[in-house]
């Protein structure tokens, strides 16, 4: 590989990584805070994508679209945690696992009966649709770029939340003692309510911007939520900054092993997680 | 309490002698039991909705070939996972007893069923899943075939990049069973009329993320890209096609499930794109105009590719029990007439090679305003070489 070759591989492996770190964000957020593992984080990712793709094509706008499904997502988000999340926090992961499972299924079946099971694509939005030319005839799409510096913004404004403000203290206390925040008059419901719907906001934001350069199918929610989860372990689960550093080395060793090793490269990402977990059990930044 | 079970009971008995008798009466006149194996949900529920959507369209125009005989249809969903398939495959032929299973979509489903029904009695139809082996070593006479072998489409383009004059060429493809038939098929033909394959890369199934490949590929520079993908992937291969400024610099060539039911989604990224397929929508015959009329105004949908394979399906059942009047009852006698049906496709007319496939026209097509616009011929009557099988 010639360096300019190995510059675009770097390149495309830290913007895969970037996308992934938003997708784990919220699922890492979520379990930190609540101790809920979502199963159906993945399908928020789809959900975000379908609605991008519905909005897209009745308004023309992506930028509308992203936030209008934005929204819709916090409020799914909202209403999912206080219908059904709200039942699990006295009980096992297992139960846990059961329910969110069973969302997967209710989210695969209302995707197919509003938007049937055709391949979907969205545009890219006009003003970001040129390409930088690299090296030789290859040529990078700005999008991509855009995308990776949305999701660098993000995790600025994620770290700025919770370490500087007040609802980051809430989350930080009740990631590590929720009894004692709950003893502080603190209202621990209603913080889990908003730290949920966040979370499934982050996932279907990510499906958003994600949208345009994927194709949107059924099912693409559950390829997406093992990588994360690959990426939650190497991290931490419930670290934030963990799920960053993860996002970003899975990103790079996926996109060199396809390169170096093709014959590996499915299975090398669960390889680099067993070689991790074996220095660091509980992952890198585990609380 | 006692006594009311045993009127129930006396009453249940009753009725089934009733419905055993008028069973034996109606023997001749049983309705054909079709079963139906194809994905109804998932990333293929478009495909196996399109199949079914064609294969009724089909027994319905032809009923009177039936001979007065009613179909009975029983539908399983499959979603295309291969671990289901023996089950459902198994309780068709033992519990329902059909007379046809038509299926699948996916390869690896194909495999399953296969294992169950190979030398059974029941007819087997396999309305799209590609895996050469169906009709390679795994033939066998109650086995067969409407829509193509893996090696079919992809082979005529070798020949068609030579006369391009493309001399190096990158292949890709997800790394499993149909799309490394694909390669090798495409690699055949091309290696042997002088061309050389420079690179193959093969992503793991069902892996998307294509920009590490689609950078090698522009630091390799070959003279042309030849890929299989379908569904989503084709979706997203071909927008980052674009997007990584190859489009338009290195020609792209595919077997014709790259641009198939995806063009929509794919936009003008797919725009120039080469394929070659033993189908193309525009096809000027009148069967293929009748027939994309017809779809349309019973679905109120488009027809593709899927639901033609669905089609010929139900025109080669219908031919076949209109040749016997109606008896199916003689399995060496059904597979004959099977075996000598000459169905009217919309794709063109095709017969049957001995090991059950179509001996079918491939055309090279060409993306033009959103359409795959045939060029030409790419190959007359292609028969799948059957590699293995000894029928």
């Amino acid at each position: 590989m010639d360096s300019t070759l190995f510059i675009v591989q770097l390149i495309n492996g830290l913007q895969y990584g970037l996308l992934l770190f938003l997708i784990a964000s919220g699922l890492t957020l979520v379990f930190g805070v609540m101790g809920i593992l979502n199963l159906a984080h993945g399908s928020m990712f789809m959900v975000g994508a379908y609605l991008a793709w519905y909005f897209v094509q009745q308004t023309g706008s992506f930028a509308f679209s992203a936030v209008i499904s934005a929204v819709i997502a916090l409020l799914i988000g909202f209403l999912v945690e206080r219908t059904l999340i709200r039942q699990l926090y006295r009980r096992n992961h297992l139960d846990q696992v059961l329910l969110t499972i069973g969302m997967i299924f209710v989210f695969n079946a209302l995707q197919g009966l509003l938007w049937g099971n055709d391949p979907l694509g969205v545009d890219v939005p006009q003003a970001l649709s040129a390409s930088i030319p690299l090296a030789g005839i290859i040529e990078y799409p700005v999008y991509r770029i855009f995308v990776a510096v949305f999701c660098v913004v993000v995790a600025g404004v994620m770290y700025y939340v919770i370490s500087k403000t007040r609802l980051g203290m809430l989350i930080r206390a009740g990631e590590s003692n929720r009894e004692m925040v709950e003893c502080l008059g603190i209202d621990i419901s209603r913080l889990y309510t908003i730290v949920f719907a966040i979370g499934v906001m982050l996932s279907a934001v990510a499906g958003v911007v994600a949208a345009p350069i994927s194709s949107i199918v059924p099912g693409m929610g559950e390829h997406i939520l093992i990588t994360c989860f690959v990426v939650v372990v190497i991290g931490g689960m419930g670290s934030i900054k963990g799920a960053f550093i993860g996002a970003l080395m899975v990103g790079l060793v996926d996109t060199f092993a396809s390169v170096l090793v093709p014959e590996l490269s499915s299975m090398m990402i669960y390889i680099f997680m067993a070689f991790i977990l074996l220095l660091k059990p509980q992952g890198l930044f585990s609380s | 309490m006692k006594n009311k079970n045993k009127i129930l009971n006396t009453a249940l008995l009753g009725m089934s002698l009733v419905s055993l008798s008028t069973t034996l009466v109606a023997a001749e006149q049983d309705p054909i039991k079709v079963g139906v194996m194809l994905p109804f949900s998932g990333v293929y529920g478009g495909l196996g909705e399109a199949t079914r959507n064609g294969l009724k369209m089909a027994l319905q125009e032809h009923a009177a070939d039936l001979q007065g005989r009613k179909i009975e249809f029983i539908e399983m969903d499959t979603e295309a996972k291969p671990s289901r398939a023996p089950e459902i495959a198994n309780s068709l032929l033992n519990k329902s007893h059909a007379d046809f299973i038509i299926g699948p979509v996916h390869s690896g489903v194909a495999m399953g069923m296969i294992k169950v029904l190979k030398d059974k009695d029941t007819i087997m139809i396999i309305p799209n899943a590609g895996v050469n082996a169906a009709t390679g070593p795994l033939c066998a006479p109650n086995i067969f075939r409407t829509s193509f072998s893996a090696w079919q489409p992809s082979y005529p383009m070798g020949k068609v990049a030579l006369e391009q004059g493309f001399k190096k060429v990158v292949t890709l493809s997800w790394n499993y069973g149909f799309g490394q038939e694909s390669l090798d098929a495409f690699e055949e033909s091309f290696t042997s009329g002088g061309g050389e394959i420079v690179k193959k890369m093969l992503v793991p199934f069902p892996k998307t993320e294509f920009q590490s490949y689609l950078s090698e590929i522009g630091s390799i520079q070959p003279d042309a890209v030849f890929v299989f993908f379908a569904g989503g992937g084709a979706v997203k291969f071909v927008k980052d096609y674009d997007a990584m400024g190859l489009k338009g610099k290195i020609p792209l060539l595919g077997a014709g499930f790259l641009t198939e039911g995806t063009l929509e989604a794919q936009g003008d990224s797919a725009e120039g794109i080469l394929t070659t397929l033993h189908y193309a929508d525009p096809l000027k015959n009148e069967e293929n105009q009748t027939f994309r009329r017809g779809y349309a105004d019973k679905f109120g949908k488009p027809s593709d590719l899927y639901a033609v394979q669905g089609y010929d399906t139900g025109l080669m059942i219908a031919s076949a029990v209109k040749a016997l009047n109606g008896d199916i009852s003689d399995q060496k006698a059904l597979i004959h007439a099977l075996e000598n049906t000459k169905v009217k496709s919309p794709r063109g007319d095709f017969t049957f090679s001995k090991a059950h496939n179509p001996i079918q026209n491939i055309y090279l097509r060409r993306v033009e305003n959103g359409e795959n616009q045939v060029v030409k011929l790419a190959a007359s009557a292609l028969e799948d070489p059957a590699r293995g099988c000894s029928m």
